[in-house]
């Protein structure tokens, strides 16, 4: 039975152990409101990294920087330097070099209003689930300038430039949405890109799979590793503990 | 041997290195009952060593300059060999040396453990605890994020709101700037840990005068053996308390390392998501929350609609505890033998701060942060200010003249 005294405790104890659980994270919320969908991405498919890389090439760096990126990071991806100086770097830039754009800031904001973030650590500020449900959240509205607005980014200054895959979404409203009630509406394929919208999702995926890379290209590493330290510390736990119940089995 | 031997009296008639083993280790008693709450103390060494070291390795690589700070926080995330692991232990061992510092002081409350003959060890200790919220806001300044600087932004607005030419002597501009970009480096860097580890050595001279306090707050120096003059209740600390705490370094590793290989953002409480952002002096983030270990103090802060009586508020909300000796009239030490009211007010004080803490975190335009922050804020300040009456009117229980074990 146990005394009152070892439940005591134990009661301290756990008071501890809460105390250590409190400060654990809660849920990150999207402050837009919109429901977002869960990424389908897994950084151990280097081809879909490979696949995402390229897109990203094409796509993105034209505009994007990823400035603090170097080339050669795409090493890591299982690419020979032959294969990515053919066929993903679309400059002169060398390996070594940043993944810098020409776009003159300047120009950019005349463009857009804004110049476009730079998306080395982008994935680390929004998220891989945000990334995935914005870039497929695009619709035509001809209020905007650009002629394009986005669910979960509302009025957001960059247009759709993946709308050739994708095709032109439009935004119709839910049933009982007031005039310009923006969250109650569903997106409908108004007219169809290139891509099918099973292909456009997994060319999406592929890309934010390598931007989640791209913020973070220590990750894998980061939890290989992890597992190996986890396992020497659990051992050396073990033989602590012992070590120290052999030294205080004299003390009452 | 012989030489070992002959080269210890050479090094003892020159320095008192065998006096210092025997009064601080080999020869130092401590209560034999310490329990889960006495780790923390040797914990919070570590974490300062673990911040040094890889305070150290940091400093080759980053770049304080307005221009570059982000950037070499990017490049030794990418570019140095594990600058990565360096970079995660030291920002996860900032949010740890808090988790480690505040369960230590639950610790001194549980058990007295600030009240006579103590209170300077007390009050060396809220020093290095003012020291380190001074070390970590220098600190989060540095890799130039926009909650770097939008948080510095507000902190500084605080000193603002009491004198603006001191806020401007702080920033060295009229905002926060590369200027103040430096000089937070130096203080980081330099000033403040010179100042942590003198103070750590003072906290701990003072501890071994008087001797550790125990979970049943009994002075087990009033109980001695007769011929060997060592308290009864007393065990060496070395080896006993030194395998004791290389289990709990272990433990303590397993949380620590847990965070850095595989949550080192920790759900964005230890690193910011924002942050991630670099500083944009032109765009005022629609959310700026402290990290998690200021909030209670933030959400106190918020909670009161005037902004010289909310700075004045949290500051009194830290240094609020130095008084804790003086305010306790309780007649025991420790929560063991305290009656049901003191027991009562210290949950209630626990609560407080946590929500506190939580409401810091959120957003103030929900209807119910400030209003609960509002509530928490008279308890917390509550506990401390009615302790002096209820202290002395709980009913305590007879302590027992031996520790329970």
């Amino acid at each position: 039975m146990m005394t009152s005294e070892s439940w005591k405790k134990r009661a301290v104890r756990w008071a501890g152990l809460v105390a250590m659980v409190l400060v654990l994270p809660s849920a990150w919320s999207n402050p837009a409101g919109v429901k977002l969908d869960r990424a389908p991405i897994n950084p151990a498919d280097m081809a879909s990294l490979q696949r995402g890389a390229q897109h990203f090439m094409n796509y993105c760096l034209t505009c994007h920087s990823a400035q603090y990126a170097r080339f050669d990071l795409l090493l890591s991806l299982g690419l020979t330097e032959d294969q990515i100086k053919k066929n993903l770097i679309l400059t002169d830039a060398k390996m070594a070099d940043y993944m810098t754009v020409v776009l003159n800031p300047k120009d950019a904001k005349n463009w857009f209003g804004v110049p476009p973030p730079d998306l080395s650590v982008e994935a680390r500020v929004r998220g891989a689930d945000w990334l995935y449900t914005y870039l497929r959240s695009f619709y035509r509205d001809e209020h905007r300038e650009g002629g394009w607005n986005n669910l979960v980014f509302r009025g957001v200054a960059m247009p759709n430039v993946l709308w050739e895959l994708q095709g032109e979404q439009e935004l119709e409203p839910g049933a009982g949405a007031t005039p310009g009630d923006h969250h109650a509406g569903k997106l409908v394929l108004a007219k169809p890109g290139t891509l099918s919208p099973k292909d456009y999702d997994q060319f999406v995926a592929d890309l934010v799979n390598y931007l989640v890379f791209l913020a973070e290209p220590a990750r894998e590493t980061r939890i290989h590793i992890g597992y190996g330290v986890m396992i020497f510390l659990a051992l050396a736990f073990v033989v602590t503990r012992a070590l120290k119940k052999e030294y205080w089995k004299d003390v009452h | 041997m012989k030489i070992a031997a002959r080269l210890l009296d050479w090094v003892d008639a020159r320095f008192p290195l065998t006096t210092v083993w025997r009064e601080h280790l080999a020869e130092y008693y401590a209560p034999k009952n310490f329990n889960f709450w006495y780790y923390f103390g040797s914990l919070a060494m570590l974490v300062l060593v673990i911040q040094i070291v890889t305070g150290i390795f940091l400093t080759m690589n980053y770049k304080p300059d307005a221009r570059f700070a982000f950037a070499s926080v990017e490049y030794i995330m990418r570019d140095v060999d594990y600058g990565w692991l360096i970079r995660y232990m030291h920002s996860t061992g900032a949010s740890m040396f808090f988790v480690v510092v505040y369960l230590h002081m639950m610790r001194g409350l549980l058990y007295g453990s600030y009240q006579k003959p103590r209170e300077l060890i007390w009050y060396l200790g809220m020093a290095i605890y003012l020291c380190l919220m001074a070390e970590a806001f220098f600190g989060y300044l540095l890799p130039w994020g926009q909650m770097s600087y939008w948080g510095a932004q507000v902190i500084v607005s605080l000193v603002d709101a009491i004198s603006p030419p001191l806020a401007l002597w702080i920033r060295g501009d009229y905002v926060i700037a590369d200027a103040t970009l430096n000089r937070f480096f130096a203080f980081h860097v330099i000033a403040l840990p010179l100042v942590l580890l003198v103070l750590v050595f003072l906290h701990i001279v003072a501890l071994h005068q008087v001797g550790s306090n125990n979970p049943d707050g009994i002075e087990i120096k009033e109980k001695k053996d007769p011929q060997t003059g060592i308290p009864l209740d007393g065990i060496p600390f070395h080896p006993y308390y030194t395998v004791k705490d290389i289990m709990g370094v272990v433990g303590f590793l397993i949380v620590y390392f847990g965070i850095i290989f595989f949550m080192p953002e920790m759900g964005g409480y230890f690193l910011e998501e924002n942050n991630f952002i670099p500083a944009d002096p032109l765009k005022t983030p629609p959310h700026i929350a402290p990290v998690w270990y200021f909030t209670p103090f933030y959400a106190i802060l918020r909670a009161i609609p005037q902004k010289q009586l909310g700075v004045a508020a949290m500051g009194l909300a830290v240094v609020i505890f130095f008084l804790l000796p003086w305010l306790d009239r309780g007649l025991v030490k420790s929560i063991r033998y305290r009656g049901t009211i003191y027991k009562t007010a210290l949950g209630l004080f626990v609560a407080a701060f946590l929500v506190l803490g939580y409401m810091g975190t959120q957003d103030p335009s929900l209807w119910y942060v400030n209003p609960v922050s509002r509530v928490c804020a008279v308890v917390y300040f509550g506990f401390f200010l009615l302790m002096p009456f209820y202290s002395r009117l709980d009913k305590t229980k007879p302590v027992p003249e031996r520790v329970t074990g």
